[in-house]
């Protein structure tokens, strides 16, 4: 190979970003915005998937899909400012661009639900990155059964999409409840840890898929009892977390015992992560 | 006739579903029906324990009252729940206000008279105890993950 | 891979040396080998056999290492602190930039450099732990298209091992002493008195064709059983080993062995290991603003998973006891890793028993493992 065909080559690089562009930005609470934006050449994401966001000059990290799944004409996400990354998201406003890559990840088997009843857990943040498979059940609410979502969060104030939550909660064949870990008084919904949701919840635990996405502590405790509940641990998906620099499986970071969870996951099924969740630092 | 059907209510909730028919007609021997507004109070910290509640329907608030913050909920609680532990173990004192948040029916069972029948029959007193204690261990669990904070941002170290 | 009938074994004098790195050089490739620098055996690049370390071997044990002169041989040293990763997969890597000029942001790919390193003296455990990147950071869904550059373009001379350090275990590991494949030319260095000879044997189309441009004889069968017996005498000086029978599922079954407790008494978290470790393929990526303009560019390096960094997620760190972090290294290594790549992630060079400044050995951590 000659040595200037070389030089003229621009190979492909996976870890260089495309432009984003910051369309429109809510504040769903304190410390959470939720950004739409757009890009050349997007062509979508199936629920569970996540992006590598960039902000020029300050870093990059993962942050899942939380919009639509059958709308490709917009990019949605949902970032709680926490680190100086999220932070520098959370500030931007329409307009402002920022570098994409992505979607990655292995997603939501939501097509393994398809005519039985569902349940979605999610505890706190971990509502963002289940809200796509909540859309795509309503799209399609005739190919399921009895959809139920529980969502438990610190406090009132703490609650992501409420006005969406309020809709869902109205339409007649949906279970949606909401709980809270404190409340003052002005409060008038459940107060308790999200897993006493599942007693009260109507589902079939021999027919249904459960999607569970929060803390690791939430989701294992809500694992183990959706199976105490009867529900089988292979019907059980959980969406796990852990310290990303590439999302294509060479930077080493994510590694969960044998996987990289940013493309043998984020979504796992429970029989494969809980002997993983049960070491302790793995 | 009155006293039957509360028994069948009795029987059919959760806590004592299954129960032994001379056991359950012990316990409804120590019972009555109850109700309570939005509003009201099933019981106040401070206040003897002196009856345990079987929620019907409804809602509760169980709440602790701070100055500078005022009335905090941990928990809420609804059909097939009980509101009320205090009664087993000395002083008799409730630690907690609960406070109906929706009109809410209830079985309310008269803690001494629960306790003495408990304390002549062993075989009573132990069946009763095994029911109400997960909800003790529950609600130490629920406590213990309340206390965590799970949702909440961890501080940098 | 050429087949065996078109390879020829041949035989070069010392001076074939310097008619190898010539002709390497004189095709374009920039030549890396084995250079004495303080006190140590780096890679680095060499412009004629005199910057060879000729003479000089290595001693090395735990937390040890030291080089002395003795013989004559140009090869007699075994592996230092160095590894061809460094060439391959460089500690610090553009990747891009992006400028935000009148017409906006606009990100700039790194080049892909056009730059082709000829490696001389690459060792049969280096061979394995270079596939063992490959794997890594080629052959999945994506790859590292600056890594796939330069190993696509790189030139390899293998030199077999007539030496080993009491820190190798390549032979249970199935690495060496004797390099089979993997290579365009390899080197075995017969030394007899004063006069060094190479068998030197192609591995591929490019390296015979080098090897027609040499000045050569004719190996005959007892070149050929000299070089066996350089090799076979490696293998006799190699002290320790790693049992793998079993040993991937072993490890990760481990985790609450109190060995692991042990061990993270001894560590210090240096992440020397992860450094000199030539199949450690993990990366972090900065963003370095340049001041000059208002550029920014994104930088990978290399990170190593004994920082707590490394698993640092919303306030806290994975894995943030140094027991977690020793048994993750080990566990990736000797167990995950044939989940991942389906093949161990050590290749028994043992630098890193020798540049432990404690002297932690792999081997005897993980013999310690399938007792209790």
């Amino acid at each position: 190979m000659a040595l200037e065909s070389q030089l003229e080559d621009r190979v492909l690089d996976p870890m260089v970003p495309s432009i984003a562009r910051v369309t429109a930005r809510r504040e769903e609470t304190a410390d959470v915005v939720t950004l739409e934006m757009e890009a050349e050449g997007w062509v979508g994401f199936e629920p569970g998937q996540f992006n590598m966001l960039s902000v020029f000059g300050v870093g990059e990290v993962p942050i899942s899909m939380s919009g639509d799944p059958s709308d490709a004409s917009k990019i949605i996400h949902t970032v709680r400012a926490v680190g100086a990354v999220s932070r520098a998201l959370a500030r931007l406003t329409p307009g402002a661009v920022l570098g994409l890559r992505g979607p990655y990840g292995t997603g939501w088997p939501v097509g393994l639900a398809e005519g039985r009843d569902v349940i979605v857990a999610a505890g706190g943040l971990g509502l963002a990155p289940v809200r796509p498979i909540i859309y795509q059940l309503m799209a399609e609410r005739h190919r399921f059964g009895k959809v139920t979502l529980l969502y438990g969060t610190r406090g009132p104030g703490d609650i992501l999409f409420r006005e969406e939550l309020a809709e869902w909660r109205s339409r007649l064949d949906v279970g949606v409840e909401v709980t809270v870990d404190h409340a003052d008084h002005t409060w008038h919904g459940h107060v308790g840890v999200v897993t006493r949701l599942l007693r009260s919840a109507d589902f079939d635990p021999e027919k249904v898929t459960a999607f569970v996405c929060g803390p690791e502590i939430m989701m294992r405790f809500m694992a183990n009892e959706l199976g105490d509940a009867g529900c089988p641990a292979q019907d059980i998906y959980l969406s796990m977390e852990r310290n990303m620099k590439c999302a294509i499986g060479l930077c080493g970071h994510c590694q969960l015992g044998p996987a990289f969870v940013c493309k043998d996951g984020p979504v796992f099924d429970w029989p494969y992560l809980k002997p993983l969740m049960a070491v302790k630092e793995l | 006739m009155e006293t039957k059907g509360l028994g069948e209510i009795i029987g059919r909730h959760n806590l004592f579903a299954g129960l032994r028919q001379d056991f359950l007609d012990l316990v409804t021997g120590c019972a009555k029906n109850v109700r309570f507004k939005p509003g009201e109070y099933l019981c106040q910290e401070g206040n003897p324990a002196n009856e345990t509640f079987l929620v019907r329907t409804g809602k509760v608030a169980l709440e602790i009252a701070q100055s500078g913050v005022g009335r905090m909920t941990y928990q809420t609680a609804g059909p097939d729940e009980v509101i009320g532990l205090s009664w087993i173990v000395p002083p008799y004192r409730w630690t907690y206000d609960a406070r109906a948040v929706e009109e809410t029916r209830a079985i309310s069972i008269d803690a001494e008279c629960l306790r003495n029948k408990c304390e002549a029959d062993c075989a009573l007193g132990y069946e009763v105890m095994k029911r109400f204690m997960p909800i003790i261990v529950e609600r130490l669990h629920s406590t213990r993950l309340q206390l965590l904070d799970v949702y909440g941002t961890r501080k940098s170290t | 891979m050429m087949s065996q009938s078109h390879r020829s074994t041949r035989v070069i004098a010392a001076a074939g040396l310097d008619e190898i790195i010539s002709s390497l050089a004189r095709e374009g490739y920039r030549v890396i080998g084995p250079r004495l620098r303080d006190d140590a055996i780096i890679y680095d690049e060499i412009n004629s056999a005199a910057d060879l370390p000729r003479g000089v071997l290595d001693e090395q044990s735990g937390g040890r290492y030291r080089t002395y002169r003795e013989g004559e041989a140009y090869f007699g040293y075994v592996v230092g602190p160095s590894s061809w990763k460094r060439y391959l997969h460089p500690p610090r890597q553009v990747l891009w930039r992006a400028d935000d000029g009148e017409g906006g942001v606009s990100i700039r790919a790194e080049p892909i450099a056009g730059e082709r390193y000829a490696f001389l003296g690459v060792r049969s455990c280096e061979l394995a732990a270079i596939a063992t990147q490959d794997r890594v950071l080629m052959a999945g869904a994506y790859g590292d298209p600056h890594y796939a550059a330069r190993r696509n373009g790189a030139f390899i001379v293998a030199v077999n091992c007539g030496r080993a350090a009491e820190t190798c275990f390549c032979t249970s590991m199935g690495t060496g002493p004797r390099a089979h494949g993997g290579y365009d030319l390899a080197l075995t260095e017969i030394v007899t008195g004063e006069n060094a000879a190479f068998l030197v044997e192609a591995g591929s189309e490019r390296g015979q064709s080098l090897i027609e441009g040499l000045s050569s004889r004719e190996a005959n069968d007892g070149d050929v059983e000299a070089a066996v017996q350089v090799a076979a005498r490696a293998a006799s000086q190699i002290k320790r080993e790693i049992d793998r029978e079993g040993l991937s599922e072993l490890v990760k079954a481990k985790h609450d062995h109190p060995r692991w407790d042990d061990v993270a008494a001894r560590c210090l978290n240096c992440a020397n290991c992860t450094m000199v470790c030539p199949t450690c393929f993990c990366t972090t990526v900065e963003d370095v603003s340049e001041l000059q303009s208002a550029a920014t560019a994104r930088v990978q390096r290399w990170e190593s998973c004994f920082t707590t960094d490394f698993s640092y997620i919303h306030g806290g760190a994975v894995r943030s006891s140094p027991v977690s972090r020793y048994r993750q290294w080990l566990t990736h290594k000797l167990g995950t890793w044939h989940d991942q790549f389906g093949q161990s992630g050590c290749t028994g060079c043992g630098r890193c028993i020798t540049w432990c400044p404690v002297g932690i050995d792999i081997t005897e951590e993980a013999a310690a493992l399938r007792g209790g």
